[in-house]
C-alpha cells in the first residue's frame, strides 16, 4: 500500500501538473505532492524496520534496508527541494528567464523524475531498473535546457548523448546478466532478471560472462554516477539547468546510479571469487577524486564548482564500496546520505546567491554575509560541512573511510588525503570572498526559502555528532547486505 | 563442412545483413538515406525475430517482432523523415575521419567484437552462436559512427542503431528479454526520439543550424 502510494503519487502529480503546472498555485501543488510522497516513504520505511526485507507485487518489487534508506532520502530531499523551488522559480519567472508554459513543463517533469528514481530504487527487476534509469535521463534532459540559452542547449545535448550511450552499454550488461542467469534459473524469462533470484544463485553464474557484464554495467551506470573519465556531462548539466534540478541531480540521481552499480557489484563479486569488481570500483573512484579536486581550482562558476565537488564525493563513496568490508561500506552509505543532504543545501544557497548577484560567476558574487546573513551563513556552513570539517557528518564518514583505507589499502590513503586537502583549499579560497567580500547584489521580490538549507545542515551536524542507535543498526544491516565477506 | 539447417542459414544471413547495413550507415553522408538504412536494419531485425519465434514457438517473440516492425520500421523512420523535412537537414558535413579510414577502423572493431563475444557464445545455445559477435559489432560500429559525425541528426541515428545492436544481442543470446522489460525499452526509445525532436527545434531556434560545433563553448571551462 505504502509502496503503491509512493509510486503512484508522483505519476499522478506529473499528470496533474502537466495540466495545471502553469497555474499561480502550481508550486504549492508540487510541494504538496512531494510531501505526500515523503509520507508514503516514511510508512514504507517503518514497515521495513518492523518486518525486515519485503517482496511485493509478484516479486517485482523488493525493499531491503539498503534501498529503503535511499528511498527515504530521495523522498526527503525531493520534498525539501520542492519547498525551495517555490520562491526560487517565482523569482526566475519574474526575472523573465522562464515563461509560464515552461514552468508547467518543469513541474510535470520534476514529479516524473521523482517517480523514475523511486522506481529504479524499489524494483527487483534489473531490466526494469535500466528502464527507470533511462527514463530518469529523459525526464531531465528538457529540464537542463529549460532556459534555452546556448550553454544550456549544449549541456542538454551532452547530457543526453553521453548518458544515452552509457546507458546503452548498461543495457548490454543487463542482457549478459540475463544470458548467464538463464543457464542457471532456466530461460522461462520472468525470474531470470529478478535481483533476489540472481543473488540466490550468484555463485553458480558463469564468471567470464559476468565479468564482461560488470564492465558494461559499470561503464553504463558509472557514466551517470559521474565517475571520471565519463563525467564531462555532469558539471555542464548542473550549471546550466535551474538550481532545484542541480540539487536533485547532484543529491539524488548520482546516488541512485551508484545504487545500481553497487547492486551489480554484489552479484558479480559473488560469481567471480576474484577482486576484479572491487579493484575497478576503487580505481574509478580514486581517479574521480583526484581529477575532480584538481579541476576544482579552475572553476569560475559557483554551480560548476560544486558540481565538481559532487564528482569528488561520488568518487570517495565509490572507492569505499570498492574497498568493501563492514566499516567501509557503512561509511560509504553514511557518506551518500550526508553528501546528498549537504550538497543539495549548498545548491539551494548557491541558487539564491546567484539570483541576488544576477550571475553565477564566482567573481560577481560578493559579500553575501552583509546583504543576507542567512544565505551567507548557509553557504559558508554548507561549504565547511562538505569539506569535511568536524563536527559535521561528512567528517565522520570520510574519517571512517580513511581509517578503513589505512588498514586495507594503505597505498591509497596518501592519495585520498592529498586530494581532500587540495579540494579543501580550492573550495574555501573561492567561497570565502563570496561570503565575506565587498557586497554586490540586489533585493529579491520573494524571500528565499532557507528552511530546507538549515534543516539539511542540522541533520548533517546531528549525524556528525551522534548517530542514533536504530539508524546505526540500519546502516549496519545495509552494509551487511552489500558488504559481503 | 557441416551442413546447417535452413532456418539457421537464414538467421545467419540476417545477422550478416545487419552487419552490412551497419557498414553502409558508417559510410553514408546523406541523412535521408541514413534513415532508410536504419529502417532497413529494423526490418531485418524484425525478420530475424520472426524466424526465431517460428523456430522456438515462443509467443512473446511474435509480439516483439510486431513491436519492432511498428516502431523501428514504420513510426521512427516516419518521424525522422518529418524532422529532416521540417529542419531542412539533408547532408552531413565531412566526417572527422574520412570514409576509408572509418572503414578500416570498423574492420578492426569487428575483429575485436568477435573476440569479445567468445565467452558468451560458449554459453549461448548453438542456434545463435555466430550472431552474438555481430550484435556486439553493430553496437560498436554505431558508437564509431556517433564519434565521427558532426550533425546532431546522424549522431541520433547512430544512437538508434546502437539500440538495434543491443536488441539483436538480446535476441540471439537469450531469445529476447522478458516482455515487461522489452516494452519498457521500446517506450524509452520512443520517448527519447520525441524528446530529441523537441530538442532539435530548440537548438535550431537558437543557432539556426544543427551543426554540433556550435555546442562547444562550455569546453573551455575545463
Amino acid at each position: 500500500m505504502a509502496l503503491l502510494l509512493l509510486l503512484l503519487l508522483p505519476v499522478a502529480g506529473a499528470a496533474v501538473l502537466g495540466v495545471i503546472g502553469a497555474h499561480r498555485r502550481a508550486p504549492e501543488v508540487n510541494a504538496l505532492i512531494s510531501v505526500g510522497t515523503f509520507l508514503a516513504a516514511c510508512a514504507l520505511t517503518a514497515r521495513v524496520i518492523h518486518q525486515g526485507t519485503v517482496l511485493l507485487g509478484d516479486e517485482q518489487f523488493f525493499i531491503d534496508p539498503f534501498n529503503v534508506f535511499l528511498v527515504a532520502l530521495t523522498a526527503f530531499v525531493g520534498m525539501t527541494t520542492s519547498l525551495f523551488s517555490r520562491p526560487y522559480m517565482r523569482v526566475e519567472l519574474e526575472h523573465g528567464r522562464l515563461s509560464a508554459g515552461r514552468l508547467r513543463l518543469y513541474h510535470s517533469m520534476y514529479q516524473l523524475f521523482m517517480f523514475t528514481m523511486l522506481l529504479a530504487l524499489t524494483t527487483n527487476n534489473m531490466g526494469l531498473m535500466w528502464v527507470a534509469m533511462e527514463a530518469a535521463t529523459l525526464s531531465t534532459v528538457l529540464l537542463v535546457t529549460l532556459y534555452r540559452t546556448p550553454g544550456s542547449l549544449e549541456a542538454g545535448w551532452k547530457y543526453f548523448i553521453l548518458c544515452g550511450v552509457g546507458i546503452a552499454q548498461a543495457l548490454f550488461g543487463t542482457i549478459l546478466l540475463y544470458v548467464a542467469a538463464g543457464k542457471v534459473l532456466g530461460a522461462q524469462g520472468m525470474t531470470a532478471l529478478l535481483w533476489t533470484h540472481l543473488d540466490a544463485v550468484k555463485s553458480q553464474l558463469e564468471p567470464t560472462v559476468l565479468a564482461l557484464a560488470f564492465v558494461f554495467l559499470l561503464i553504463g551506470y558509472g557514466t551517470k554516477v559521474g565517475l571520471a573519465p565519463l563525467h564531462s556531462w555532469l558539471p555542464d548539466a548542473h550549471a546550466e539547468g535551474p538550481t532545484p534540478i542541480s540539487a536533485v541531480l547532484s543529491g539524488l540521481l548520482l546516488n541512485v546510479a551508484l545504487y545500481a552499480v553497487v547492486r551489480s557489484k554484489v552479484l558479480v563479486q559473488g560469481a567471480l571469487h576474484s577482486q576484479l569488481p572491487s579493484q575497478m570500483l576503487m580505481g574509478f573512484g580514486l581517479l574521480s577524486v583526484v581529477l575532480a579536486s584538481l579541476l576544482l581550482w579552475r572553476q569560475r562558476d559557483i554551480k560548476r564548482l560544486f558540481a565538481y565537488s559532487s564528482i569528488e564525493h561520488m568518487g570517495i563513496a565509490t572507492f569505499a564500496f570498492g574497498m568493501g568490508g563492514a566499516i567501509a561500506t557503512f561509511a560509504a552509505l553514511l557518506h551518500m546520505t550526508v553528501h546528498s543532504l549537504t550538497k543539495s543545501s549548498i545548491f539551494f544557497t548557491a541558487g539564491h546567491a546567484a539570483q541576488k548577484a544576477g550571475s553565477q560567476a564566482i567573481e560577481r558574487i560578493r559579500g553575501l554575509i552583509t546583504l543576507s546573513p542567512t544565505v551567507g551563513w548557509g553557504l559558508m556552513l554548507g561549504s565547511l560541512a562538505i569539506l569535511g570539517v568536524p563536527p559535521f557528518g561528512v567528517f565522520t564518514s570520510e574519517f571512517l573511510i580513511l581509517t578503513a583505507a589505512m588498514r586495507e589499502q594503505p597505498w591509497a590513503t596518501p592519495i585520498l588525503l592529498a586530494a581532500l586537502a587540495v579540494a579543501f583549499a580550492a573550495i574555501l579560497s573561492k567561497v570565502q570572498p563570496m561570503v565575506f567580500g565587498e557586497p554586490s547584489a540586489r533585493r529579491l521580490t520573494h524571500s528565499p526559502a532557507l528552511l530546507p538549507v538549515f534543516a539539511h545542515l542540522a541533520i548533517v551536524l546531528l549525524l556528525g555528532l551522534y548517530i542514533p542507535p536504530y539508524l546505526a543498526e540500519w546502516y549496519r544491516a545495509a552494509a551487511h547486505l552489500i558488504g559481503g565477506p | 563442412m557441416t551442413h546447417l539447417p535452413l532456418d539457421q542459414q537464414l538467421l545467419d544471413s540476417c545477422a550478416a545483413l545487419l552487419l552490412l547495413l551497419s557498414f553502409a550507415m558508417l559510410s553514408q553522408r546523406r541523412i535521408v538515406t541514413l534513415v532508410n538504412l536504419y529502417a532497413l536494419q529494423g526490418a531485418v531485425l524484425a525478420a530475424a525475430t520472426l524466424l526465431l519465434a517460428w523456430r522456438t514457438g515462443e509467443d512473446h517473440l511474435y509480439l516483439s517482432a510486431a513491436l519492432t516492425l511498428a516502431l523501428k520500421v514504420a513510426f521512427l523512420p516516419w518521424l525522422l523523415h518529418r524532422l529532416i523535412r521540417r529542419l531542412d537537414v539533408y547532408w552531413d558535413t565531412e566526417p572527422l575521419l574520412n570514409v576509408s579510414g572509418t572503414m578500416l577502423a570498423g574492420l578492426v572493431i569487428v575483429v575485436f567484437a568477435f573476440a569479445l563475444a567468445q565467452p558468451i557464445t560458449r554459453l549461448a545455445d548453438t542456434a545463435t552462436r555466430s550472431a552474438v559477435g555481430i550484435a556486439i559489432s553493430v553496437v560498436l560500429l554505431a558508437f564509431l559512427m556517433m564519434i565521427t559525425r558532426r550533425k546532431a541528426m546522424s549522431q541520433v541515428i547512430g544512437f538508434l542503431s546502437m539500440e538495434n545492436g543491443v536488441f539483436f544481442g538480446a535476441m540471439s543470446a537469450s531469445y529476447g528479454m522478458p516482455m515487461v522489460v522489452e516494452l519498457g525499452v521500446a517506450l524509452d526509445v520512443l520517448v527519447a526520439v520525441l524528446v530529441l525532436g523537441v530538442f532539435f527545434f530548440q537548438i535550431r531556434e537558437r543557432f539556426e543550424s544543427l551543426d554540433l560545433h556550435h555546442l562547444e563553448s562550455l569546453k573551455e571551462h575545463d
